[in-house]
């Protein structure tokens, strides 16, 4: 089982670089983007003994406690069989 | 380890024409190998011989010509054919250094290349015993304006497309350079940056680091003692950079960005790790010898340290450790990942070594044995896969005496009659210093060094900015000066003098902080070696840089050759560049170069008589003034006497000894006018000076911005005027002239009692200060990679 | 030897330890401060060791703990040392953190906010001028308020935020210790390196026994180095260690 997770600095946030990517576009003359944030992605690979309910549970820790700084940043994941 | 048994033969190779072709070899080395083995290759041992062969790793095109350096002064402990060189510098440490280039993987991935081209360097000097003290880089980009763009040969300028490549190759590098040395903690002091069109396709990145280490515990690439243990240590083994020694020995053609998998990923903090464990575990007294695997990683350290120790290594690969599966044994003796060492250890004691390597957290495994015989030989799952002589990869592969072209002097000695025209009218020459202090190659070059971090290890007296690099020694009284030059377009115009100029100026920038120049390493850039021009280009610079170092009193330590710098059949430049390093018995003494307050002298060091007579509107043709503003080449460089050279750095060791000077600098791009304003803005220091007008129908133009070598402007207190003039009489070959004197805010310079420019410092300032990031921000780039790998 | 200045008090001995961890690059630019510029005794201390050898300061170097993989400090924090520099914190010890110990610390949790990619994207080395905004902590007590001191950053992620009832709070407790300014001491947007939340370059715990500071008092202890402002920082901590026995 796989365990993506995406961690995204949270939207009161400034993401500098996010705008600067959104600038670029403009500059570019991309049309229509309203706005860019950039984030981390994170792939685990979970043991197959781990069952769905406990997977969960130790991926919300996991994310919580090690991928993200709560002052700034959020996540979000999903599981893939 | 189970041994091969002697009966055993790899595994022969279906040879080809085709596949020697891919392997860069031709029928000729073919031969050669197989007389050296006897049979027909297995291929892992035709990949070894293409790697060991390549133009990178067997210089088998500059080899019989770089015997010519002096390498060899009662300072140097170490020359070059190790790692880096070392020299002495006295209480008990030594000094290990050199230059390397990492052009082709640059221009390939930006970031990457210069990441690890910084990194690889760094293991050549922490693999001697030395810690990394400093790093300095000279780098050379196409253009990144329109304006600074145009061919000297009247070519159109520089499409936009291409100064948006450029700019992107410039912030790829610079964020690369800084990523990986930021990281493992050693400072920046800088270098050189410069434009021309010529590397608009071959971006030049040649990284200098220096590290200090204990005379007595100094450790060599040198495998001994048959039945001790080899081991591996660092990262694990990837698919990396497999064929990339045999790429930097190739031109560019359409398609070489298709080459990506085959540029290697930098890790600093493994490296970091590394040189911590590597440091702890040679004070173990265990280790014999060790080596970076750098270019052709498991397989030029292994022969080479074989070879150096008169002694074989035999490995089994299965022990090396992988990142990927499946990989062949070819792939394995060719990949160069980076961040590994191979060491060899004292039989019995391996459990030292591999405690200091598991606290750092790195792996470290035996994979194999010194043998007597002086042989590679590889296993992969216990069958012998390759088994080749070390002398026949090492001191026996093939150098060449490729034919020498007859120089010809590429553009004509003087001005066109248009140009001469343009140069005798009437010129607003404070607008021309303004642009032309704007310019790229003139210009602050802040945007860069402020991305690396100039000051770890506390030990930074003169940082990027100034003539040279100033480091103290802890624990003594003295400090390291360091220096790197080059000017290629006077390489082009004369490879000879041209490089005896890079020598002369590297030496210079060190001298004005005091300190005595007492040794070099050059990193020599050039173009298809296969062709004659291109010969005669190389041994030219070679014999100019060895005349200008024995003069000097520098002999060469080391160094690298970097040849195939071409784009679709055009060649750069011919692109020596020399770094010089030099010591300064008291540290504190150390002369800075920016004009510290108001009420000071300012002086003029220069040559008794000039080294020619009236060549100055033909030497005009090699200056930046000429190239920005006319947009023409022509003449020779500057004339340069090496002796009155040394007697400039010996008279301003002597100067700043005595503790008489305030400020030393030297006169270089944009000349005499460029050097006294650029001497102002530190610390916003004006100036009033009368500039010597030279001939008497010399363009002012000329007067003003016309580059010079041996010589130096000194600010000094007014007491100590005649004291110094007093020195320099010493010196036969130099003599003093009054220019004038600091201010508090006007840069106000006259000829013949004239005013020629007269500005405020800020009007001057502002315009240096912002050339380079509003030439950047003039373009824009559409990969925004270099800021998620930064 | 090269001449240093004297240390200024030369009270009884104050022993401090610096943090190693995989990564860290200024731990030996720490220790050197100590022992020849500062003049007291000074030990290194590992990552994996849980004890702090009785220490009577901590300090938390700069460099790249775990090569800043995940996010700057992140990966040190979980390190068993950490553990004992908290408790160490709670009982009242004396910890600074410089530049990637800042980031260390605000992981951690021992100092509120983060910090975050300088504004401009790019790793940022130079001198800049820090205005003392309280000389009431153990690291500022040498300091006259508002006092301008010239120390040099070096850091990529340096862009201090937190939320507004914490920015209140530090406010109303007086516990941001230093920020950017002129060199007149003028508080501009120019004068902020990095675009951090109200120039912020360095804040106190709520004891005011821990400070975080980005730019670097170990770079600037020494005259031949550029500036020795930076010495009174660690020399406020002797001060206000002998004062404690």
């Amino acid at each position: 089982m796989k365990a993506h997770v995406y961690v995204m600095l949270r939207k009161t946030v400034l993401d500098p670089q996010g705008q600067t990517i959104h600038g670029a576009l403009r500059k570019m003359q991309y049309r229509g983007v309203e706005d860019v944030r950039q984030g981390k992605y994170f792939v685990l690979t979970l043991s197959d003994a781990l069952a769905l309910p406990e997977a969960q549970l130790e991926v919300e820790r996991i994310a919580r406690e090690v991928l993200v700084n709560p002052v700034i940043e959020e996540y979000t994941y999903r599981l893939e069989p | 380890m189970k041994s091969a048994s002697s009966s055993a033969i790899p595994l022969p190779a279906q040879i080809t024409p085709e596949l020697l072709a891919q392997h860069g070899i031709t029928a000729d080395e073919y031969q050669r190998i197989l007389d050296a083995l006897g049979r027909t290759p297995s291929m892992t041992e035709l990949g070894i011989y293409s790697v060991m062969w390549s133009e990178h790793c067997s210089y088998k095109s500059s080899r019989v010509h770089l015997k010519r350096l002096p390498t060899e002064s009662q300072r140097v402990v170490q020359g070059p054919g190790e790692n880096a060189g070392i020299i002495d510098v006295g209480d008990g440490w030594a000094c290990a250094f050199k230059i390397e280039s990492h052009n082709h993987p640059s221009y390939i991935e930006p970031y990457q290349g210069a990441a690890t081209g910084v990194g690889g360097i760094l293991r050549d000097i922490f693999t001697m015993g030395a810690r990394p003290l400093a790093v300095m880089d000279s780098l050379r980009f196409g253009p990144i304006v329109a304006e600074d763009s145009a061919k000297v040969d009247g070519e159109n300028s520089t499409p936009t497309s291409l100064l948006n490549k450029n700019h992107q190759i410039l912030e790829g590098v610079v964020s690369g350079i800084a990523g990986y040395g930021n990281c493992f903690g050693v400072p920046n002091l800088g270098g050189e940056t410069r434009f021309e069109p010529c590397y608009s396709g071959n971006p030049l990145v040649n990284a200098f680091a220096l590290g200090m280490v204990r005379k007595d515990e100094i450790f060599y690439g040198k495998a001994t003692g048959v039945g001790n243990p080899v081991l591996y240590v660092g990262a694990k083994t990837g698919r990396d950079g497999i064929h990339g020694a045999t790429m930097a020995s190739e031109e560019f053609h359409e398609g070489s960005e298709q080459k990506r998998p085959n540029v290697q990923m930098g890790d600093p903090f493994m490296e970091k790790l590394l040189l911590e464990a590597c440091l702890e575990a040679m004070q173990t007294g265990t280790i014999v010898g060790i080596q970076d695997m750098g270019a052709a990683g498991l397989t030029s350290s292994s022969c080479e340290m074989g070879s150096r120790g008169g002694v074989g290594i035999e490995m089994e690969l299965d022990r090396v450790p992988q990142r990927e599966t499946g990989m062949t044994a070819y792939e394995m003796m060719l990949s160069e990942s980076q961040e590994r060492m191979l060491l060899v250890a004292d039989k019995g004691r391996e459990q030292e070594v591999l405690r200091v390597f598991a606290k750092w957290g790195l792996d470290a495994v035996t994979v194999g044995t010194v043998i007597a015989e002086s042989r590679l030989k590889i296993l992969h799952h216990g069958e012998l896969v390759a088994d080749i002589p070390n002398a026949s990869l090492t001191d026996e592969a093939p150098r060449y005496h490729r034919p020498i072209g007859t120089w010809k002097a590429p553009v004509p000695s003087e001005p066109s009659a248009e140009i001469l025209k343009q140069l005798q009218a009437k010129r607003d020459l404070t607008t021309d210093l303004k642009k032309l202090l704007a310019s790229s190659n003139i210009c602050d070059k802040r945007w860069v060094f402020e991305q690396y971090d100039t000051m770890v290890q506390t030990n930074t007296a003169q940082g990027p900015g100034g003539e040279a690099g100033v480091m103290r020694l802890k624990g003594t009284q003295r400090g390291l000066a360091m220096a790197l030059d080059g000017n290629s377009r006077w390489c082009y115009l004369d490879p000879k003098l041209g490089a005896a100029h890079a020598v002369a100026e590297a030496a210079r920038k060190v001298a004005c902080t005091g300190a005595t120049p007492i040794a070099a390493t050059n990193c020599l850039n050039f173009g298809n070696p296969e062709k004659p021009e291109i010969m005669a280009q190389l041994s030219s610079a070679i014999d100019g840089i060895a005349e200008a170092c024995t003069a000097l009193g520098t002999p060469i330590t080391g160094g690298n050759v970097s040849l195939y710098n071409e784009t679709k059949g055009e060649a750069i430049y011919p692109s020596p560049v020399v770094g010089i390093v030099g010591i300064l018995e008291d540290v504190s003494k150390a002369v800075p170069a920016d004009f510290q307050r108001t009420g000071d002298a300012v002086l003029l060091l220069h040559p008794k008589a000039p080294a020619k007579e009236s060549a100055s509107l033909k030497e005009f043709g090699s200056s930046e003034y000429a190239k920005y503003f006319l947009k023409a080449l022509w003449g020779t460089p500057p004339a340069l006497s090496l002796d009155t050279e040394a007697a400039l750095h010996k008279c301003l060791a002597k100067l700043a000894d005595d503790g008489l000077l305030h400020s030393a600098r030297d006169i270089s791009d944009g000349g005499i006018a460029v050097a006294l304003a650029e001497g102002c803005f530190a610390h916003q220091v004006g100036i009033r000076v009368t500039v010597p007008s030279g001939l008497s129908d010399d363009p002012m133009a000329c007067v003003l911005f016309a580059e010079h070598a041996s010589e130096a402007i000194v600010t000094c207190a007014p007491e100590s005027v005649e004291k110094i003039k007093n020195i320099i009489d010493d010196f036969g070959f130099l003599t003093v002239g009054p220019l004038g004197v600091t201010t508090a805010d006007r840069i106000e310079l006259s000829v013949n009692g004239k005013p020629i420019i007269s500005e405020s410092i800020a009007n001057l300032s502002g315009p240096w200060r912002r050339g380079l990031s509003d030439a950047l921000e003039s373009t824009f780039h559409r990969d925004s990679s270099a800021m998620d790998q930064a | 030897m090269i001449p240093i200045e004297k240390p200024l008090i030369n009270y009884m001995q104050m022993k401090f330890g610096v943090l190693v961890f995989p990564g860290s690059n200024c731990d030996h630019d720490t220790y050197h401060v100590i022992s020849e510029v500062v003049g007291q005794p000074v030990v290194f201390l590992w990552h994996e060791s849980e004890q702090l050898e009785n220490c009577d300061a901590i300090l938390v170097p700069g460099g790249f703990a775990y090569g800043d993989y995940l996010r700057t400090g992140a990966i040190a924090h979980f390190a068993p040392i950490m553990q004992a520099v908290k408790k160490f914190a709670a009982s009242g010890g004396l910890v600074l953190g410089i530049c990637n110990g800042f980031q260390i610390l605000t992981e951690s949790g021992l100092l509120p906010g983060a910090l975050m990619r300088n504004a401009g994207l790019k790793y940022i080395c130079k001198q800049i001028y820090l205005r003392t905004e309280t000389s009431d902590s153990p690291f500022t007590n040498l300091l006259q308020p508002c006092q301008v001191l010239k120390i040099p950053i070096g850091h990529m992620e340096g862009n201090y935020f937190c939320d507004a009832p914490t920015l209140q709070q530090l406010e109303a407790q007086r516990r941001i210790a230093f920020r950017y300014s002129t060199a007149a001491g003028e508080i501009t947007a120019e004068a902020n390196p990095n675009g951090s939340l109200q120039n912020i370059a360095g804040i106190l715990n709520e004891g005011r026994n821990v400070l975080g500071m980005m730019p670097h008092p170990d770079r600037s202890s020494e005259a031949l180095l550029g500036s020795a402002d930076g010495l009174r920082i660690f020399q406020s901590m002797v001060a206000t260690l002998a004062g404690q026995d």
